[in-house]
């Protein structure tokens, strides 16, 4: 069954379109990768899927509805850029998790907050830019959501640390569930994924099963996607 | 243990050829009853689906198969497991002579040197 459909959906800003015409489907259960360059269109595509953003033609399909209230209620999103008051300590910020979403599992994230090894008592703004990186994955992951959205959850931590941020995805990938990781550290993810959607320009260029990719370019999907955004 | 993974080539295979491993050195023995997709693909920390696949793999090649309610099992079939382990030597011995034909040593040669690594 398909989560989201997405349907000849294009995005303008003034007169410069952003999203040309995209048809995708998101079927559920999968771990699906966006990739593509910066500018391509992955974080305007995604705040579309969020409702943060209307289409300027076309229709997006959440569970076969329009998205909305329900669709809100069961994605989980991981913005690019950081919301949290910084002055607030990561218990708070779990409080107000678990007073602003009903799916909100305090227990999960109390439990992923140990296994990363981040203190509940410190405030946010005395956290390294990867420990943020970490609670913000560990606040959207606790919550039962149907698709997880995560824009470029890896950007801006180092190798170690992404290691841990691609474990915690997984451990946390509940059965029919889907994930959504947009990305350009296509190396450091391309092992997690099951299906691949390469954006550029405003357009899907290719979704494809990662593993048929792989046998049909003989190479890996970093370099699958490098050979084709050559410069 | 750390899995490593390349890139390069389909995770399913790589991961079919872990679990041949398995079967082959006795880590699973015929009969003997496998841990869950999930929990095969949280110890290689692959995702959920790609583990499936490479099972199903083993299980179109009989070396696996399905209880419907009890979850998989290694076939009762020891002369299966023993032919994997033949063919999977044979292949490493196959690729350790081209390795030594590449430097210009022969069949005789090459056993010679392997002779040389007893102990």
């Amino acid at each position: 069954m398909n989560l989201v459909e997405i349907k000849h959906v294009s995005k303008s800003f003034d007169k410069k379109k952003i999203l040309d015409d995209v048809n995708l489907k998101i079927p559920s259960g999968k771990i699906i990768g966006l990739l593509g360059k910066n500018g391509a269109g992955k974080s305007t595509l995604i705040k579309l899927i969020n409702g943060l953003l209307t289409p300027s033609e076309g229709e997006i399909l959440f569970k076969g509805k329009p998205i909305g209230v329900y669709s809100k209620a069961n994605i989980s999103y991981l913005p690019e850029r950081t919301y949290l008051d910084k002055s607030m300590k990561v218990k708070d910020v779990i409080e107000y998790f678990a007073e602003f979403y009903e799916n909100f599992d305090t227990e999960c994230a109390y439990t992923l907050l140990k296994d990363l090894k981040l203190d509940a008592e410190k405030r946010i703004i005395k956290m390294s830019k990867g420990m943020q990186e970490k609670l913000q994955l560990i606040l959207v992951m606790s919550r039962d959501a149907e698709l997880y959205i995560l824009d470029e959850p890896l950007s801006g931590v180092d190798p170690a640390t992404r290691d841990y941020i691609i474990d915690t995805i997984l451990s946390n990938f509940k059965e029919g569930s889907s994930i959504i990781i947009s990305t350009h550290l296509i190396s450091d993810i391309e092992r997690i994924l099951d299906e691949v959607v390469f954006i550029d320009e405003g357009k899907i260029v290719l979704a494809s099963s990662a593993d048929d990719l792989r046998n049909k370019e003989k190479s890996s999907i970093d370099e699958a996607f490098r050979r084709m955004f050559k410069c | 243990m750390d899995f490593t993974f390349d890139n390069n080539i389909p995770i399913y295979i790589q991961l079919l050829e872990y679990m041949k491993i398995y079967l082959i050195s006795g880590v699973f023995k015929a009969g003997d009853k496998l841990p869950s997709v999930r929990d095969f693909a949280n110890t290689f920390k692959v995702n959920p689906n790609t583990m499936q696949k490479a099972l199903a793999e083993l299980e179109s090649m009989k070396l696996i198969y399905t209880e419907r309610t009890n979850g998989k099992f290694v076939t009762k079939d020891e002369k299966l497991i023993e032919k994997l382990k033949d063919e999977y030597a044979m292949t490493l011995a196959k690729s350790y002579f081209d390795g030594m034909k590449k430097i210009g040593l022969g069949k005789a040669d090459s056993i010679k040197y392997l002779e040389r690594i007893n102990n």
